[in-house]
């Protein structure tokens, strides 16, 4: 996973950002309903959501409200059909298909464009 | 200035006067358009709050009083000239004329002229220092006059005079209430609650004089005044107030030829005409029925009256409810319709409290079922529930009594859906409960909104308590039924959700939301149906099915801190530990250097391991035989205890062992909230059981158990729900009781609120437990016994279950730590660093350094 990781890595230094996708774990790492947190270039905390059997929606990890690295805890649920994270800290919501507070409008994440290719899960850098 | 003709479609509308009623009659006209108003006020300010004037000395501002402004005026409109005393009206050519000699034309005058103390006609009554207070003016008088002195006296012990001795005193003067009559406030007291109010105001500082005439004012020996009374005795004072009742304005009236009543005050009929039908006369100065009226409210009504005929309505005035609450010296006063039961065949329920001076008393309809009238001296709580009952005929309860009565017991509680939507809440500004309903039909969803929308408290503001009950209960009957809902992916309740699961055995969330819900589901639905499941069935819950339904604190077994890391909680049943088990928390604690502290529940629990450490901690616990303390469940917490009959002198049975039998008993129940119990071991209760959910007491034969008790954000004694049971009788009432509380209750309920909620309360719940009311005990007592029989230390199945020992990890692809979980040290501990201190470390995350890329 680590070698997988820092070749896309070193890809992406060398060619256009926009086109590059990034591994970041397998789609057995993912659980249903649930999140998990890895590592973008080795050092940004990203948030994957599995919200469905096929898609997965990605996140920053950072709660902005909260102050500390842990959406990825959080529960994902949906609001009138948009999908969110509940925080776990103070349960704002985030919504993870366009970053926004659904509670705050001061508030936002950074969403990522996700893809699961043949079993990887992949970000868009 | 002259005549206003501006317009010649528009009728001339001249009104003579800005107290509060003239006022009240400007603001109902110009909302209507075609009206060109003229306000002559013989003051030199604007209208203003004379309802509060005393207020004037306790910090509020002639601006602080101000009822409107000259811009505001101008805005809507509204000519204005002060010092503009009216000295003339010409019937005839429909002119009034002001001192100054201006004269302005109109179509309808409306005299709003009010009143003015009446000065008894005692020699020496012109004096330096003598005053009035009726007025801004006067209040400037009165307190240049108190400079000087240290004596003041009122004369007039009435509602007024009451309150300009409230005033005197707020000056600092020795003050001095005289009474011609034998008691206070004879309009609206009877004897005993004037003599209460008395002593009331006696023990307050200020002295009360009933009874005395005075003769004659004249030079004092020590004080400016000497006031000789009729029988002899006398009395020194600086300064004089006069508060002996109002007469009417009506000197243009009578100058020039408009009917007057036999003692005064402007003739009005119903439209609140003068005899000449272009003449209005409104508040004070007007004559209904041969009845003043010296309430502001009654007065408004009249300026409504008057502005609805003047735009060709059809509002009648027909009299008005006198009935009064207001606060004299901090001294509470109520008084309602036939105080002193003047009805025929009325009959009078007393109630007098000498020691915490209060007062009350209820007149009633000779058949009992009407009340007719109140007074109330020292707490005027009842008033609104008892103004409702006399202005809408209400049938009065049973034993009407009771609605005065301290509460002992259960009071009668007039709900405001018994209240016609006729009834007046805001009798100020003449506001229904229909107009209330109107409001919140129109979308106010607050008591602000329907202040501003229906002005409703903002006349003497006494029915605020009123409105916010009447608007609440409006808000929850609309409210409930959107709240009966556990959210937008169900239309069920809780306790429906939970039949539906059962009787449908229904085992998953997703089996659930597809039959009988909508969407993903919700932070609400979730976990709300995850406990229901592991109520009826149990299932380990970090099962695929059910992980995603979790907080994270059920999701990760622990309770999450600020920064993200866990706390650790091993069960320590009844508090009891041996020093093996704590040697490894401490050599736990010390390994992952985690903070430890002792908790209130009586066990240990160690803060600040990250997500990727807890496995291994708990590994090391529960290989020394301890298992989860589920502190991170909403379920049974602890079962606190002292040592009890084993070790204690004074403990009457074995509490310790019951402790530990009951936590080893319900430990792992997943409930709508958190469960607490206690089990002292003796009547001094040192468990402090009575705080907790399910308390238990030790008694020479057997054990008393204490129900819903609470010691967290709204603390609640538990209440006693049966005595001296065997160790079987008491087993089997707990696992019925936790039953119908896992199965009934809301969300997020604690059992005190839900007893408190539930419809019969305690009785109701000693038929369900005791006497099987429902039929349900056997079910409740077998699903208990299921729970006891399956359960399992979540943390063994996890540690023992490498594919769910993967979720516990910071990163799926990489074993770096999170750099911004961070430690200090303090008092020889960790404690998580502040953002300050992360950010002088330079360890604060930029979180946002990825530009964000759009959705293909």
């Amino acid at each position: 996973m680590m070698t997988e990781l820092n070749s896309t890595s070193s890809t992406s230094s060398t060619s256009s950002k926009s086109s590059n996708w990034q591994t970041l774990c397998q789609k057995d790492d993912l659980v249903k309903y649930s999140g998990v947190c890895a590592l973008l270039n080795d050092e940004q905390q990203v948030a994957i959501f599995l919200i469905d059997d096929d898609n997965a929606l990605t996140i920053s990890n950072w709660d902005p409200a909260g102050k500390a690295n842990v959406l990825y805890r959080g529960l994902i649920g949906d609001d009138n059909g948009e999908v969110f994270v509940a925080s776990p800290l103070y349960k704002e919501r985030f919504s993870l298909t366009s970053g926004r507070c659904l509670d705050d409008d001061s508030l936002s994440v950074t969403t990522y464009q996700t893809r699961i290719e043949q079993g990887q899960v992949q970000v868009r850098v | 200035m002259s005549t206003s003709d501006l317009s010649q479609s528009k009728q001339n509308i001249v009104v003579v006067g800005n107290g509060m009623v003239g006022h009240h009659f400007v603001e109902q006209l110009s909302q209507f358009d075609g009206y060109n108003i003229t306000v002559l006020s013989a003051e030199s300010r604007l209208a203003y709050d004379r309802v509060h004037l005393s207020e004037y000395f306790s910090g509020k501002t002639a601006d602080d009083l101000a009822l409107t402004t000259p811009e505001n005026y101008q805005q809507l409109g509204v000519n204005f000239e002060l010092d503009a005393k009216v000295t003339q009206i010409d019937k005839a050519a429909k002119t009034v004329t002001t001192e100054s000699g201006d004269t302005f034309s109109y179509d309808k005058l409306v005299l709003a002229t009010g009143s003015y103390a009446f000065v008894p006609p005692i020699p020496g009554k012109d004096r330096e220092h003598c005053l009035v207070y009726r007025t801004i003016d006067d209040l400037d008088a009165i307190q240049a006059s108190a400079n000087t002195g240290k004596v003041g006296v009122v004369v007039g012990g009435g509602l007024l005079g009451l309150e300009a001795a409230n005033a005197l005193k707020e000056l600092g003067l020795d003050t001095h209430v005289v009474e011609f009559a034998p008691q206070l406030m004879g309009v609206q007291l009877d004897q005993a609650g004037g003599l209460l109010l008395k002593n009331k105001i006696e023990s307050l500082g200020v002295t009360v004089h009933t009874e005395k005439a005075t003769n004659v004012i004249v030079d004092g020996d020590d004080c400016v005044h000497k006031m000789e009374f009729a029988d002899g005795s006398h009395l020194e004072t600086d300064l004089i107030l006069f508060s002996a009742g109002i007469r009417p304005y009506d000197n243009l009236a009578r100058e020039f030829d408009l009917t007057l009543g036999e003692r005064g005050g402007i003739v009005v009929n119903n439209q609140c005409q003068t005899s000449d039908d272009d003449i209005y006369a409104i508040g004070e100065c007007a004559l209904w029925n041969n009845f003043i009226y010296g309430l502001v409210a009654p007065g408004y009504s009249m300026a409504k009256v008057a502005a609805s005929h003047i735009i060709g309505g059809e509002d009648k005035f027909t009299g008005a409810d006198m009935s009064t609450k207001l606060k004299l010296m901090g001294v509470e006063v109520g008084s309602i319709g036939d105080a002193h039961a003047k009805t025929a065949g009325a009959q009078c329920y007393t109630y007098q409290n000498d020691r915490d001076n209060v007062y009350k008393k209820m007149v009633v309809s000779q058949d009992g079922k009407t009340l007719l009238g109140a007074v109330l001296v020292g707490d005027t709580s009842e008033y609104d529930a008892l103004l409702q009952y006399a202005l809408n005929g209400i049938e009065l309860p049973e034993n009407p009594d009771a609605l005065i009565l301290p509460s002992s017991g259960e009071k009668p509680t007039l709900g405001v859906d018994s209240l016609p939507d006729t009834a007046t809440i805001c009798s100020c500004l003449n506001v229904t409960k229909g107009d209330i309903i109107a409001a919140v039909d129109a979308g106010a969803t607050d008591v602000g909104t329907i202040k501003s929308d229906t002005k409703a408290t903002t006349g003497c503001g006494g029915c605020a308590a009123l409105l916010k009950t009447v608007a609440d209960n409006e808000f929850a009957k609309r409210g409930l039924e959107v709240k009966k809902d556990i959210c937008s992916h169900f239309v069920y309740s809780r306790t429906e959700l939970f039949h539906i699961v059962k009787a449908e055995k229904i085992k998953t969330f997703d089996e659930l939301v597809s039959k009988h819900g909508k969407g993903m589901g919700c932070e609400i639905c979730k976990p709300a149906v995850a406990s229901i499941l592991a109520s009826v069935y149990n299932d380990y819950i970090l099962e695929d099915d059910h992980l995603h339904l979790q907080d994270t604190n059920d999701t990760y077994l622990g309770n999450m801190q600020k920064d993200g890391t866990y706390s650790v909680v091993p069960r320590m049943p009844g508090g009891e530990v041996t020093p093996d088990k704590l040697i490894v928390i401490g050599e736990v604690a010390k390994e992952y250097n985690l903070y430890t502290k002792v908790t209130g529940g009586q066990r240990i629990d160690l803060f600040g391991a990250r997500v990727e450490q807890l496995p291994a901690i708990w590994k090391r616990l529960i290989d020394a035989g301890m298992e989860t303390g589920h502190a991170y469940g909403k379920s049974l917490r602890t079962v606190k205890s002292c040592v009890g009959s084993t070790w204690c002198r004074y403990g009457v049975q074995d509490s310790m062992s019951m402790a530990i039998f009951l936590e080893e008993r319900y430990k792992g129940l997943r409930s709508p909230h958190k469960i607490k119990f206690a089990v002292s071991g003796c009547t001094r209760e040192c468990a402090e059981a009575q705080s907790k959910d399910i308390g238990v007491i030790a008694t020479e034969n057997g054990w008393n158990l204490y129900v819903s008790g609470n010691g967290g954000m709204k603390p609640r004694h538990g209440d006693l729900f049966a005595t001296d049971l065997d160790d079987a009788t008491l087993i089997k009432y707990i696992d019925r009781y936790l039953m119908f509380y896992v199965r009934t209750a809301d969300r997020l309920q604690r059992t005190s609120v839900w007893l408190e909620n539930l419809e019969g309360g305690l009785e109701y719940m000693q038929k369900v437990v005791k006497d099987d009311h429902l039929g349900i005990n056997d079910e409740l007592e077998n699903q208990m016994d299921a729970v006891v029989a399956t359960y399992q230390c979540e943390w063994k199945t996890t540690v023992d279950s490498p594919e769910k020992l993967k979720r516990f990890r910071q990163f799926v692809n990489s074993d770096k730590q999170d750099v911004n979980i961070q430690f200090v040290d303090e008092r020889e501990q960790i404690r998580p660093a502040t953002l300050t201190e992360k950010a002088e470390q330079g360890l604060l995350i930029d979180t946002v350094n990825i530009t964000e890329v759009e959705p293909a």
